[in-house]
């Protein structure tokens, strides 16, 4: 029961509020041209990396598959642009490892025609089929974690669905490209939201969208389809309303067991942009050759959400976005909460980046504000952590290297490193960053 | 007398009570014995029960137990000194065993001074964690990260960090226990026997100008060292120069001599010793972080 029952905001429990930052919500999507050099890392996605199916000085047109996938758990490479395959090898990506790369040069008249499409009628397909055509899309999830599309929505089939959860939360600061996607691609939305309610076979789907974007729940709730099988929910601005298992909290009062996904409820979740591009580029055939991302920070002259061309190197990004002349500054790739820093501007633009931000120097706080204390165990760590955890004491155990104790007997393995700890911590501790090596040597550990 | 009745009663049921306990006990120590060898414990007591690991068994007593089983020689205890194994060898009146001392080799050279960094890491003093934030700050992708998580995990103080951020480790003090590999982000320790005195000291397979841009110490993959050495003992691999130590019989210090920017190396016991041609590294201050853009 909630602290005032005659609320009737959907929620959940703890969480953060960080500042919104969300400035170019009200600018429509723009095109980024190409770059004269497109870098296509075979490992977008989690999951074994797709096999290249061109060879080097091979030509190719926009669309065309250029890599196919390994097994289940794996997606088709679509080429971005028209151009030639220079060569396939190491390059660097965002994590800091070199991996194996297609790199395309790119033809000057190269246009936004795409040039490799198999239209297809997708009310005569099966669920299964529409499973297959939407792996041969190479589409991932663009929240953020880049898990395959196809697979989300494979249910066991001991499971029966009865929602499907569409998150147009967007609970990151700064990020807006859901935001822009539900307003402009609103068509493509709800036909995408049909195929993965077929895919999944549930009856229902509901789009939860935080109230913090009035003009989208607004726009949606004109539109809706008149059967009643789709409707838009108000939830409560709050970080992190969008991580999955809160969503379904706050929907519909349903608790995902521990370390178990939603589908053990019945509930599958989906991100509203991943349904929106899916709703294109499924009865087109065509495969996924861009995303929509938000570029935007206090380093940024001309913030706003862009199409970007997959491969397109994160240098070529900011130049075209005004972010010259900034000597000093962090470049974080996705939200401000989960996201990544890079460490170089060669990496490209790839399936799982939804934002691009830039910190110039003066966001950038000195050394001496960023020094950690000791842990005075306020709890505001343990108040914050959505999942229920207690990071104050994970976190002391990480400091003793007790990583065994921390998967055992603290649920380390329930953490999805939101940050809400890190978040609140007056301390300054890296809780996040300190899981994160936790759950790294666990996995290893795993595998040996 | 009622009281002394009481007493005598009480007495008399905890003394059967005790005698029936104590009999249990008795038996069960005649019926439920296991033989142990004692000179297991004996054997234990000369060993440093540091339970490190390195010999392969789960620790000082399970390697006791093998010793007198006769399953391992008393030399694969490489933190023992070789008078206390031999003790243990006479004291049990086996052979010894001949093992080659393994120690700990870092794959990389490119210190502070001459590995260029590309971005300032800010956050946990970790290796591991520098390791997460996009690779850590330093622009070659394959090297040493300089933060000591292999000192802070070496139980033998055999690894000390010098002045340009890179492990040193004191070959007489280091164990071959494997703590240093396993933490190691980047995978750069390997556990090599003593005998491998030729040593490629990196693993950037970027293509040589690249290299050479993010580490004036990086192997280029010019394969001069291909060329000089016996034929079968060292090839290019994805660009970079491997040794194949199954020909190591064949390895002279030939090999190094060309080498234009000495990652590779001969290693004579604590002393590293780079080829004629290598260029010389005069600069003992960190190189500046690259400004992109």
């Amino acid at each position: 029961m909630s602290l005032f029952p005659f609320s009737t905001r959907k929620t959940f429990a703890r969480g953060v509020h960080p500042a919104s930052n969300k400035s170019t919500a009200g600018t429509p999507i723009r095109r980024m041209p190409f770059a004269p050099r497109i870098l296509l890392p075979l490992a977008q996605h989690i999951g074994k990396p797709a096999v290249p199916i061109v060879s080097v000085g091979q030509e190719v047109v926009r669309g065309q598959p250029i890599a196919r996938a390994e097994g289940f758990l794996s997606v088709p490479l679509h080429a971005p642009a028209d151009g030639v395959v220079e060569a396939i090898e190491l390059r660097p990506s965002a994590k800091g490892n070199w991996v194996e790369t297609i790199v395309i040069r790119v033809y000057e008249a190269s246009t936004q025609e795409v040039r490799w499409s198999e239209p297809r009628d997708m009310d005569a397909l099966s669920p299964q089929e529409i499973l297959q055509a939407i792996q041969d899309t190479g589409m991932v999830g663009m929240g953020g974690a880049a898990f395959p599309s196809h697979a989300k929505l494979t249910v066991p089939k001991e499971r029966k669905i009865h929602t499907l959860v569409v998150n147009g939360c967007e609970c990151e600061p700064f990020l807006t490209c859901d935001h822009r996607m539900m307003l402009e691609l609103t068509d493509d939305m709800f036909r995408g939201i049909r195929y993965a309610m077929r895919a999944v076979g549930a009856e229902r789907a509901i789009i939860g969208i935080e109230d913090n974007k009035p003009d989208a729940v607004e726009h949606i709730r004109a539109r809706l389809p008149a059967d009643g099988a789709i409707t838009v929910e108000a939830v409560e601005t709050k970080y992190p309303q969008g991580a999955e298992k809160m969503l379904v909290q706050s929907l519909l009062g349903l608790k995902v067991p521990a370390g178990g996904l939603p589908l053990e409820v019945g509930v599958v979740v989906n991100n509203v942009g991943t349904l929106a591009l899916l709703g294109r580029l499924l009865p087109a055939g065509e495969g996924m050759t861009e995303r929509v991302v938000t570029v935007t920070g206090p380093g940024i002259k001309k913030p706003g959400d862009y199409w970007v061309p997959l491969g397109t190197p994160m240098r070529t990004v900011l130049d075209w976005a005004g972010a010259e002349g900034v000597s000093e500054r962090e470049i974080i790739l996705g939200g401000p909460m989960m996201g990544q820093a890079v460490a170089s501007l060669d990496v490209p633009v790839t399936k799982g980046v939804s934002g691009i931000l830039v910190f110039d120097k003066l966001n950038i706080q000195a050394d001496a504000s960023r020094k950690t204390y000791p842990c005075i165990k306020c709890g505001e760590c343990v108040n914050a952590c959505p999942m229920g955890l207690n990071p104050s004491m994970l976190g002391m155990l990480a400091g003793g290297r007790e990583y065994d104790l921390m998967g055992s007997q603290y649920h380390l393995g329930d953490c999805f490193e939101c940050g809400c700890c890190t978040y609140v911590c007056p301390s300054n501790i890296p809780l996040v960053q300190q899981f994160r090596i936790a759950k790294g040597i666990l996995r290893d550990r795993a595998a040996a | 007398m009622e009281l002394i009745v009481s007493v005598a009663l009480a007495g008399a049921f905890m003394a059967i009570l005790g005698g029936l306990l104590a009999w249990l006990l008795a038996v069960a120590n005649k019926r439920l014995y296991v033989y142990e060898d004692p000179r297991i414990g004996e054997v234990e007591e000369m060993l440093p029960k540091s339970n490190c690991g390195a010999c392969g068994t789960a620790g000082c007593r399970n390697f006791a137990e093998q010793v007198v089983d006769g399953k391992i020689v008393p030399a694969k205890c490489s933190v023992n000194s070789p008078d206390m194994n031999a003790y243990i060898a006479k004291f049990l009146g086996v052979d010894m065993g001949d093992v080659v001392k393994q120690v700990a080799r870092l794959a990389c050279a490119g210190g502070k001074h001459v590995a260029r960094q590309r971005a300032h890491y800010q956050g946990l003093d970790s290796c591991r964690a520098a390791a997460t934030v996009g690779g850590g700050g330093k622009d070659c992708a394959w090297g040493c990260l300089g933060l000591a998580d292999c000192e802070v995990v070496c139980d033998f103080d055999a690894i000390t960090m010098n002045s340009f951020g890179l492990p040193e480790v004191d070959v007489d003090k280091c164990t071959a226990c494997g703590d240093c590999v396993e933490v190691c982000p980047k995978a750069l320790f390997s556990l090599q026997p003593i005998t491998h005195k030729l040593w490629v000291a990196c693993k950037n397979h970027a293509d040589g100008d690249t290299a050479e841009k993010q580490c004036e110490v990086a192997c280029t993959a010019c394969g001069k060292c291909v060329a000089d050495a016996a034929p079968g003992l060292m090839k290019l691999d994805h660009e970079l120069a491997t040794i194949d130590y199954g020909q190591n019989r064949l390895a002279t210090a030939k090999a190094i001599e060309r080498c234009p920017t000495g990652a590779i190396v001969w290693l004579e016991g604590a002393q590293v010793k780079k080829g004629k041609e290598a260029k010389k590294i005069v600069r003992m201050t960190p190189l500046p972080v690259a400004s992109e853009g």
